[in-house]
């Protein structure tokens, strides 16, 4: 529903049983946005299964750097037409997974396929052609380029873009007029049509991230990838960001989004991957994940989602007066310690 | 007052002289590479060489007529461009900055060595190449003629019409590029390289055709220069002029049509006005506000450096107050800060 005046609003509305219920799938959503939340329901919550309808195959993927292993993912599908959150602790290698997945790094081994066509060895901007486009953790706004001019860019198969086809107007005249007039209406929905002949660069962080958001969506992209899209944005610009993503399921997209705001991943995605060190340690719908022990332990941690019991409280107490007991009963240790700077070299 | 004007008249006249076309031809160049896809391309004056010697052996050592000797100057150039940009193009910008200025070195010297003296002439250089392009002059090549008080030659009178007319077209060609789609893509990657690939780009491509425009620009420069001055010498060609044409560059306007032609006019204006001012204030033995004497610290031949100087100043002046050059969008460059 592109012309839906209100997303925002809507979403916002409907979203709130999902948030505030938790363990249970809801039943009673709308059903055309659910579509892969129902296909998904009955699937076994395993690393590593097989979805009805996968958009994107990833088998044996793995990137290395020096001795580090960035990503190492034995087998992973993405449902078709699904919000699929990626998340994972700092260094687990989302955003690596990101870059190889859209050809902006390559992996030392492993083959990656969108609806069947394999992505290796492709190009970044091959990648984007084949209807796969991608958005950045630090946002690419082309500050000074204007915020149409930006939107434009977005556009596909453009002939002026040409170098002979540019010098005679004739050839690209018209279509730049239809790419205008769905650039104005993509930024009417993102509520930045008034901004347009700003430079990028004058914008505010929420309305960078709302650009390139809207930018992507100019190539009439069939997977979105969103990484860290509501990173450095305030909540109420957070909801209508929200809104806009659902709505890219309900244009029947397929969504990939790296996110570490838990009640953001909970409210919108229908299965959820966890990575941590470079491995998928997990997947379900995201209902499952605060349940899986091994992400409990590798990322959410006992302090995230349960909270301490009074005896784990005083346990952990007794401990840290016990080590800071411990330091000060050094011989000099007090003295010495106010020479010791935070990364532990010794100042003269 | 009489010399101050002439110094004026002098000034104006190198406005318009085949120097200023050169250094504005050069200057369009480096604003496609600098300007518009934010290319480091310190190695204008290698384009400039090939482009000049392209003409000049073609007609002399090979006796083809004069017109296929420009040809294969712009082929030179282009081929030189694809050399370049080969390798570097993939890397991030810093590396074409260094191959660049390293090949316009080298290739200096390679033409000015006795190697290749039976082909370039060696610090020689060739001359006597411009027949073919002064037989379709309207003017006769010795005679002497007036334009509003200031006296040019016949040769360099026609070689300023076709560098001007070039200068002329280049602008035009450039405007029409960057109103277009394909000149929305070069300031796209100039601002963000991985941007433009995630929007489906090819910027490798789209940053060799520009490296190839530009470097096409900077022959034709050679060209004229080489016209102008009747010769081609590979000392003529040091790289001390790419620097120059990104002072001009700048002083006009980066990312702007005309920045690099109204630079490069009035960098020409500094260079001879101060040149014959100043020569003019030391033989008259003019005072410093009675504090000493201009030719007590001054000789003749340090005007030449001086005038450099100025410009330098110029430019500090320019930079501090009025960042954006002549031509310049003020809110462009303020944005860069962030």
């Amino acid at each position: 529903m592109p012309a839906d005046p209100q997303p925002t609003g809507a979403h916002a509305a409907s979203s709130t049983p999902t948030a505030t219920s938790t363990g249970t799938a809801p039943a009673g959503r709308a059903a055309p946005a659910r579509l892969a939340q129902a296909a998904l329901r009955d699937l076994p919550w395993e690393v590593g299964v097989a979805k009805p309808d996968p958009a994107l195959v990833v088998d044996g993927v793995t990137r290395t750097f020096g001795g580090l292993t960035a990503v190492s993912v034995d087998h992973l599908e993405i449902q078709r037409g699904g919000i699929t959150g990626l998340i994972g602790p700092n260094g687990a290698g989302k955003t690596t997974l990101f870059n190889l997945l859209t050809g902006f790094d390559q992996p030392n081994t492993g083959t990656w396929t969108f609806d069947g066509k394999s992505l290796g060895r492709l190009s970044p901007h091959q990648v984007a052609r084949l209807g796969v486009v991608r958005t950045f953790q630090l946002t690419k706004a082309l500050s000074r380029l204007t915020v149409l001019q930006n939107m434009l860019l977005g556009a596909q198969g453009q002939a002026g873009e040409s170098f002979l086809k540019a010098l005679v107007p004739g050839t690209w005249r018209s279509q730049e007029r239809a790419n205008t007039e769905k650039a104005m209406d993509l930024l009417q929905r993102f509520k930045l049509d008034a901004k347009k002949d700003e430079f990028a660069g004058v914008l505010s962080g929420g309305q960078r991230k709302l650009l390139e958001m809207a930018r992507a969506l100019m190539s009439d992209p069939k997977v979105v990838m969103l990484d860290e899209p509501m990173a450095g944005v305030n909540p109420a610009l957070t909801q209508s960001l929200l809104g806009h993503v659902k709505d890219l399921r309900e244009e029947g997209m397929t969504v990939v989004f790296v996110e570490h705001d838990m009640d953001v991943v909970r409210d919108i995605s229908d299965w959820v991957v966890v990575m941590a060190a470079g491995k998928v340690i997990a997947e379900g719908p995201p209902e499952s994940i605060s349940q899986n022990k091994d992400v409990v332990d590798a990322y959410l941690g006992a302090h995230h989602d349960a909270p301490l019991t009074n005896e784990e409280e005083d346990r952990v107490l007794a401990e840290a007066e016990a080590a800071i007991a411990r330091e000060e009963g050094v011989p000099g240790g007090s003295g010495r310690a106010e020479t010791i700077t935070s990364d532990g070299t010794e100042k003269r | 007052m009489n010399e101050f004007l002439d110094a004026l008249s002098l000034g104006v006249r190198s406005m318009f002289a085949y120097q200023a076309v050169f250094f504005a031809l050069l200057a369009m160049g480096l604003n496609l590479h600098f300007g518009y896809t934010g290319l480091l391309n310190f190695g204008q004056i290698a384009f400039a060489m090939v482009g000049g010697f392209g003409i000049a052996i073609s007609v002399t050592q090979w006796g083809l007529p004069f017109f296929v000797g420009v040809l294969i100057g712009l082929v030179a150039a282009v081929v030189l461009a694809l050399l370049l940009g080969l390798p570097t193009l993939r890397l991030r910008a810093d590396y074409l900055a260094i191959v660049t200025i390293a090949a316009a070195e080298a290739l200096r010297l390679l033409f000015r060595s006795v190697s290749s003296t039976p082909v370039t002439g060696g610090t020689q250089g060739i001359s006597a190449f411009n027949t073919g392009f002064l037989d379709l002059s309207p003017w006769s090549p010795a005679g002497r003629y007036d334009i509003l008080g200031t006296r040019w030659s016949g040769v360099e009178l026609w070689t300023v019409t076709v560098g001007w007319t070039l200068v002329v077209l280049g602008s035009l060609l450039i405007f029409a590029l960057m109103r277009s789609p394909w000149g929305r893509v070069l300031k796209a990657i100039r601002e963000d390289e991985d941007a433009a690939r995630a929007l489906g780009k090819n910027v490798y491509s789209y940053k060799m055709q520009s490296l190839v425009l530009g470097g096409v620009f900077g022959a034709l420069g050679g060209m004229v220069y080489a016209l102008g001055t009747g010769s081609v010498q590979p000392d003529q060609y040091q790289n001390a002029n790419t620097f120059l044409a990104y002072g001009a560059l700048i002083l006009g306007g980066a990312a702007r049509v005309l920045g690099p032609v109204v630079g490069a006019m009035l960098l020409w204006f500094i260079i001879a006005f101060s040149d014959s001012g100043l020569s003019a204030l030391i033989g008259n033995g003019v005072s410093f506000f009675g504090l000493f004497q201009l030719d007590d610290v001054f000789d003749a031949t340090d005007v030449a450096f001086a005038r450099f100087i100025i410009i330098g100043i110029g430019i500090m002046l320019l930079m501090i107050f009025r960042p954006q050059g002549i031509f310049g969008d003020r809110r462009e460059v303020l944005l860069d800060a962030r």
